[in-house]
């Protein structure tokens, strides 16, 4: 005879053991710690791709969840929606670069009010972070790194430079630029590049024949600085006309080893990523944060140290 | 005799007025424009010696393989906004297999132009099959491509850029034929006899002519001779002029679009096959706005907009003129801040005189 108790008991015990089970992955993603980047940085970048591998190291190895979130292109109001959209979605902590305080301060705030932990990384700096309620700022400060570069030059007894940018209009680069002007102490040109390798070349070629009296160049990232060691060589001024970088490559490096490059700065941005992420989980775990900002930069890498950290290079560390 | 008698309705043209209609008159006399305004500008600062001469030549042969099977696929009425992604995705391509997996280099080359080759086709597929535009159909390959691109990229290597191919590349069989230079021995010649500045080393300023340079010169005479002395020529105008028409006489529309789709892509290929070599790595960024670029050479050389219209070497002067103006202001020493400023107004300029001499010698015919 059909029972509907018979069918219904198994029908419960399977019910039963579903809500079990959806309940035990509730529990454990209550547990994980998950950290969301919001930078503007596309991980395209090399640069920003440096910053990313540290937070994924950092995950895998702490067993937390972090996600990168970038808008394509340098757009500071997707940047702003972005974090009220991840604010709204309320993860333990928030890790956010702010190249455009007028922009940003408010989601930022915003996200603070939520009472999420904020960590500020790259750009912003340690006052902005702190009057916005951030818990303290990671990065290098890029004018201050420049200003470092430019004094190096002029120890060296170099006045005729140019600073090769390859992004104008990046505020970080040029920050880099003006530094580098104000610890050389004299007017330094700015010359305009492109992205594309071959362009960039052929304008630092052109640049050095209409300004033959040009001692030192400063690229101010990879993608300036690998083009602007191929114009040196192929006018055969490799080495005689001096240079240096932001930011380090497997290339870079291996000039900087061959000393056809003086230095290359290392804002250790590996660090950007890696740090943020521990730091949440122990702030989630045990509530405890450091208490003062994290400069990570600038680091320079000359002859002396370049040749052991092109494998990191190459792995995307350094 | 039917052939003896002169038709009264086919009328006889002259040389001069035949060759005054031509759409690459207009780009010529740009060009000659452009090139007067550095002679008085930049005369005397080595924008025309031979290094500043291989400059901007470099420069222009670069965005001029693009341009031209880009000129032949616009005047069939398309376009490709994927070949900038394109050149920086067959990048990849080139190098990853190369560098992290040691294939020899000839054999990622190979793997490159048969991969861009079929994303062409897929390209070309999907516009004459769906019928929307392929602004709209390449607009979503940029994008795609770009997203490929990356992620393969940082998924393999964890960084970004992939360096090394220089040595990998050194005794390839393949290498010489995209990152070499030609006439080595006529360079190092005319240098001794002095026709050629020396550098600080004693070494000629420069060591010989990009092959970049060659292959855009053979590019575009072949897409000149495909264009006006083939059949598929005839096609590709009639596609670009009136497809329902070309349709209905049996012109095979849809193969011809999707032929140089493939063209496009093998060209973005090609480039970025040079610049891989050339350069040592691959990048993921490389190629952003070329696709801009290979338009502006294709519009500024005279082509239509529309399609229906243009020619390869109109194209090439169109590269030409690109290249030159984006080298000259380094040579004439005018702050670089204004350097965008300055390249849109020559390109405005060189297009409205363009068109302005076509106009002339249209109305005299």
């Amino acid at each position: 005879m059909f029972s509907l108790a018979k069918l219904v008991k198994p029908a419960l015990g399977l019910l039963a053991g579903f809500t079990m089970m959806a309940a035990a992955t509730t529990l454990a993603a209550a547990d994980e710690t998950r950290v969301v980047f919001v930078t503007h940085g596309q991980s395209g970048d090399p640069y920003w791709s440096v910053v990313k591998n540290g937070m994924d190291d950092a995950a895998k190895t702490l067993g937390v969840k972090a996600e990168y979130l970038a808008p394509e292109t340098f757009d500071m109001a997707k940047m702003a929606q972005m974090i009220d959209a991840i604010t709204a979605s309320k993860p333990d902590g928030m890790v956010i670069s702010i190249p455009d305080a007028a922009a940003l301060s408010t989601p930022v705030k915003n996200a603070v009010a939520a009472g999420i932990p904020v960590i500020i990384i790259d750009s912003g700096g340690s006052k902005l972070t702190h009057d916005l309620g951030g818990l303290l700022f990671m990065g290098q400060d890029e004018f201050q790194a420049g200003v470092m570069a430019g004094e190096r030059i002029k120890a060296l007894g170099l006045t005729k430079a140019v600073c090769a940018n390859h992004e104008v209009g990046n505020s970080s680069l040029d920050d880099r630029c003006a530094g580098f002007a104000k610890g050389l102490g004299v007017d330094v040109p700015v010359m305009n590049g492109v992205i594309d390798p071959t362009e960039m070349k052929n304008r630092v070629i052109a640049y050095m024949t209409a300004h033959a009296d040009t001692q030192f160049i400063l690229a101010v990232g990879a993608s300036g600085a690998e083009p602007t060691l191929a114009a040196l060589d192929e006018l055969g001024l490799s080495g005689k006309v001096k240079t240096g970088t932001f930011d380090l490559s497997p290339t870079i490096l291996q000039a900087v080893v061959a000393g056809k490059m003086e230095w290359g700065i290392d804002a250790q941005q590996y660090a950007m990523g890696y740090i943020p992420v521990a730091m949440f989980d122990l702030w989630k775990k045990y509530k405890i944060m450091p208490i003062a900002d994290y400069p990570t930069g600038p680091g320079f890498v000359t002859k002396d140290t370049a040749a052991s950290v092109i494998e990191l290079s190459k792995l995307g560390k350094r | 005799m039917v052939s003896e008698i002169r038709d009264e309705r086919v009328r006889s043209v002259s040389r001069l007025s035949r060759l005054l209609s031509r759409p690459e008159l207009g780009a010529a006399a740009g060009t000659v424009l452009v090139f007067v305004f550095f002679a008085i500008t930049a005369g005397s600062s080595g924008l025309f010696s031979a290094k500043g001469i291989v400059n901007f030549l470099e420069v222009s042969a670069q965005l001029g393989i693009l341009a031209a099977p880009v000129a032949l696929l616009m005047i069939a009425g398309e376009f490709d906004l994927s070949v900038g992604s394109m050149i920086g995705f067959a990048g990849i391509l080139i190098a990853i297999p190369a560098v992290f997996w040691g294939w020899p280099i000839w054999l990622s080359l190979l793997l490159t132009f048969a991969v861009c080759g079929g994303i062409g086709a897929l390209n070309g597929l999907a516009v004459v099959r769906t019928g929307l535009p392929s602004f709209i159909v390449t607009l979503g390959s940029l994008f795609m491509l770009r997203g490929l691109t990356l992620g393969l990229t940082r998924g393999i290597s964890g960084r970004t850029q992939v360096s090394g191919v220089h040595e990998l590349a050194l005794h390839d069989p393949l290498n010489s034929l995209f990152s070499g230079q030609v006439f080595s021995g006529l360079i190092a010649g005319l240098a001794d006899i002095g026709l050629i500045g020396k550098r600080a080393d004693g070494l000629p300023s420069i060591s010989g002519i990009p092959v970049s340079i060659v292959w855009w010169i053979v590019l575009t005479l072949a897409c000149t001779w495909l264009l006006t002395r083939s059949r598929f020529g005839n096609w590709i105008f009639a596609a670009g002029g009136e497809a329902n028409a070309a349709r209905n006489l049996g012109v095979p529309v849809a193969r011809t679009k999707i032929t140089l789709f493939v063209m496009t892509a093998l060209a973005a290929a090609l480039f970025a096959a040079i610049q891989v070599l050339v350069t040592g790595s691959a990048d993921t960024l490389r190629g952003t706005q070329k696709e801009f670029e290979a338009i502006i050479a294709v519009v500024i050389g005279g082509t239509l907009l529309t399609g229906g219209y243009g020619s390869a070497v109109g194209a090439m002067f169109g590269a030409l003129i690109f290249g030159v103006v984006q080298m000259g202001i380094f040579y004439t020493g005018i702050d670089t801040d204004w350097f965008k400023l300055f390249m849109g107004a020559m390109m405005v300029i060189a297009v409205l005189f363009n068109s302005y001499v076509r106009n002339r010698a249209m109305r005299s015919r």
